[in-house]
């Protein structure tokens, strides 16, 4: 691998890992913030502007690691993939320019206003302003899983003499089938990662004894956010994503399952290492013909093998691929028992007293966030080595002027900064959980506004 | 078509500079209007709830210019790769120091992120001048349609040239005066006293020095690139510019005096943007000259994207910009009047 395209590759997977710790929060917390802004309205309870309120710092950090992260993602299709841009600009230039027009004027009018303007405006004119954050966010994600899909799926284009991609079909492009199942499925995987961490910091206060009220309040309203999400992740998004690949990208299933060898009735491994070399998986904990079942809803069907491709258009990196693949769906799995179990004991009410099933919500905070990458990994090592599905090459798309070693400068100079600014964030995302939604609540203290103004 | 999306993204970067430049300006001056942490916070007060608004311009003029100038993005990033890199780092500077300044109350945290949100400001206002400069000099661009320009070579104008020479360095510092000048004004418009008495010494000081840089980059960019002037022999309407600029000036001067701050204000938008339109009609249809052959230079029909696309963009761009505006009118109508220094609890 000539060493340019390799740090190439390493700055955008750092990159645009890094950044997307941030968004999937944002946007998860989005709709869940205007859910208690609109009790607090529908049942004139304070405590639940306090909790949105508490919210809104947490999404305001969040906000800015998101904004100062993201601006390198969209420079970094020009430095460092130039051929890519100059060949393919013309279409997906179109996506990421309307989510610049649509989703980022939006977003960054409204935040202001939400976030600091709650004493000029009325409830329901914030209300408003928290609703127009949550589109803007969301829009935001339709855009970029649009420009993602046209790669994973290419739509809507002809090509030029000159190599380049030209759009024929706007609404082709920006209603590309695959980007409807991908966009659904990585909107709930954010709501599980916002209500995950909603519930986590709820069992937190919980267990110290701090804050109690608003601690039972994140616990409900996370539990059951985060139960809705969860099973909404693997069906029916998670399904028909899955068979979306089946259709469209049976080499990367293959790898993705590591299916060395095609065949009827083809089993699910839930645990075992690849093993490329060998074409099989070692130590491997299977369910007999599942895979089959799960792809094509007949327990014999077949599956096609890497066997059945030739060696140059397996995605480069199976292990990691596989690795990714089942860390996810792992995840997943384990996601809807613990959340089905939370729902159920706080029906019986004995949520908030069930101190062990309180340390588990507390510490699957950090497992949405992994989930989400192992997803993202999945559906990028799985497109390789296309940049463009079947059409143009990771390897025909970097930059051709721009050396290994003015590319490592940089790698190393966001290696620094985003240590930096990671160590920021967590200081203080801290400090505001240690100050919790009441401390904020006396200091602004508008809180009888609600009863006032109705 | 072309000609329409090139005046199109060159109004977006304008409004850019005249929007982002202000808030910059204001943090270039920052440490100097501001001297108590009560002031200092008054200041960041002018500029908090738009600042993050007026850099979406950048993202979006950036966005536009992918979709309607795919070779003219792809070719020019990457050439700049090591300044427009040091650009975005500096954008994250200047963005934490504005947002997580207030978060605790701590001397020590907020003295140093105003130092970092004061020194990102004055650097990228350097950065972005000495990037117009070296658009408007020219870059050693090959037949393919690429380059790659190291930081600096020998400081010359000439075939190899580097990110920084004399003329670069020139530009870098005529948008270090003029955005100073811009955020000055800004604040003295935002602020009461004794912040925009300070603001205002500052604006007078200030003053000549901009005069002074503006005849030399005229002059520096005739003898650097005469072909520039080609475009106003053939259009004299061009040479309207140059008298809009020295209006502008006369303008900033005749407010500050006189203590009319929207004139003064005034005058420095159109100062920055009278500057900038003359350079997109000298470059014009330019868009970035080759300083090795003038054959190889991008020009808006060389680097377009596909007619349809551009078509269809026509449509959701003005329907985008209808919405944009809308929102700007209103988030500037809520935060409209001064901010006084007492003006507490709120996060700005």
């Amino acid at each position: 691998m000539d060493s340019a395209l390799l740090v190439d590759r390493l700055h955008f997977a750092f990159t645009v890992t890094f950044h997307y710790l941030f968004p999937q929060l944002t946007m998860g917390l989005a709709p869940l913030i205007v859910v208690l802004k609109s009790l607090a309205i529908w049942k004139k309870d304070e405590n639940y502007n306090a909790a949105a309120r508490f919210w809104a710092k947490i999404f305001g950090i969040n906000f800015v690691l998101g904004v100062v992260t993201g601006i390198p993602m969209e420079f970094q299709f020009g430095t460092n993939w130039s051929h890519f841009s100059r060949l393919a600009g013309g279409v997906i230039g179109q996506t990421l320019a309307m989510e610049g027009m649509f989703a980022f004027f939006l977003e960054s009018a409204f935040l202001g206003l939400f976030l600091y303007g709650e004493k000029r405006l009325c409830q329901r004119a914030h209300w408003a302003t928290a609703v127009a954050v949550f589109l803007g966010s969301w829009l935001s994600g339709y855009f970029i899983i649009a420009t993602d899909a046209w790669m994973q799926h290419p739509v809507g284009y002809m090509r030029a003499a000159d190599g380049s991609f030209q759009l024929t079909s706007f609404w082709q492009l920006v209603l590309n089938p695959w980007a409807g199942w991908q966009y659904a499925h990585n909107m709930s995987g954010a709501v599980v990662t916002g209500s995950f961490v909603m519930a986590s910091i709820g069992a937190f206060y919980l267990l110290s004894r701090k804050h109690v009220e608003h601690g039972r309040m994140f616990v409900r309203v996370g539990v059951i956010a985060a139960c809705i999400a969860c099973i909404f992740q693997l069906f029916p998004t998670g399904d028909q994503q899955g068979r979306m690949v089946a259709n469209h990208q049976p080499v990367t299933l293959a790898g993705m399952e590591a299916l060395f060898q095609g065949q009827p009735g083809a089993p699910l491994v839930i645990i075992g290492q690849p093993n490329v070399q060998e074409r099989r998986i070692d130590n491997p904990i299977i369910l007999p013909k599942m895979l089959s079942f799960l792809t094509y809803r007949r327990w014999n069907a077949n599956v096609q093998g890497l066997d059945q491709f030739p060696q140059e258009v397996w995605p480069e990196n199976i292990p990691l691929l596989y690795y990714s693949y089942h860390i996810m769906v792992g995840l997943g799995t384990i996601f809807i028992a613990v959340m089905v179990i939370s729902v159920l004991l706080l029906w019986r009410r004995k949520l908030y007293d069930s101190r062990a099933m309180l340390w588990v919500l507390l510490l699957s905070l950090p497992f949405p966030y992994i989930a989400n990458t192992a997803g993202w990994m999945t559906a990028e090592i799985g497109r390789q080595p296309w940049l463009i599905y079947g059409l143009m090459m990771t390897r025909e798309g970097y930059s051709p002027r721009v050396s290994a070693g003015n590319g490592l400068f940089t790698l190393l100079g966001f290696m620094g900064m985003y240590t930096v600014l990671g160590i920021l964030f967590l200081f203080l995302v801290r400090r505001e959980i240690e100050q919790g939604p009441v401390w904020l609540a006396e200091k602004v203290e508008p809180l009888r506004r609600v009863a006032a103004a109705d | 078509m072309e000609t329409l999306w090139f005046v199109i993204v060159a109004l977006m970067l304008a409004t850019y500079v005249v929007l982002d430049g202000f808030d910059i300006g204001a943090g270039i001056i920052y440490l100097i209007v501001g001297r108590t942490p009560a002031e200092r916070k008054a200041v960041l007060h002018t500029i908090g709830p738009v600042w993050d608004g007026n850099e979406v311009w950048l993202l979006a003029a950036g966005g536009t210019l992918y979709f309607a100038f795919p070779l003219l993005y792809a070719s020019s990033f990457s050439g700049f790769y090591l300044p427009l890199m040091m650009v975005l780092w500096l954008l994250m500077l200047r963005a934490i120091g504005i947002e997580l300044r207030n978060h605790v109350p701590s001397l020590v945290w907020q003295g140093f992120f105003d130092v970092v949100f004061s020194l990102a400001s004055a650097l990228l206002a350097i950065f972005f001048g000495a990037a117009l400069g070296n658009v408007i000099r020219g870059v050693p661009l090959a037949a393919d349609g690429y380059f790659f320009e190291p930081l600096w070579t020998n400081w010359r104008v000439g075939a190899q040239n580097g990110i920084l020479d004399w003329y670069t360095v020139l530009t870098g510092i005529v948008a270090l005066v003029a955005l100073t000048t811009h955020g000055a004004l800004y604040v003295i418009r935002k602020t009461e006293p004794p912040i925009s008495t300070r603001a205002r010494r500052v604006t007078l000081v200030i003053w000549p020095v901009l005069l002074v840089v503006t005849l030399l980059s005229l002059a520096a960019t005739m003898y650097a690139r005469p072909q520039l002037l080609d475009n106003y022999h053939a259009y004299p309407l061009g040479l309207l510019v140059p008298f809009v600029v020295a209006a502008a000036l006369g303008m900033i001067l005749h407010g500050a005096l006189a203590q009319k701050e929207r004139l003064a204000f005034a005058g420095s938008t159109l100062y920055l943007a009278a500057m900038l339109v003359g350079a997109a009609f000298a470059l014009y249809p330019n868009v970035l000259p080759a300083s090795t052959d003038a054959a190889y230079s991008l020009t808006i029909y060389n680097t377009a994207a596909a007619h349809y696309g551009l078509t269809i963009g026509i449509i959701w761009w003005i329907l985008g910009m209808i919405l944009a505006l809308g929102y700007f009118f209103f988030v500037y109508r809520m935060f409209r009047g001064k901010v006084k220094l007492e003006a507490e609890g709120e996060g700005y």
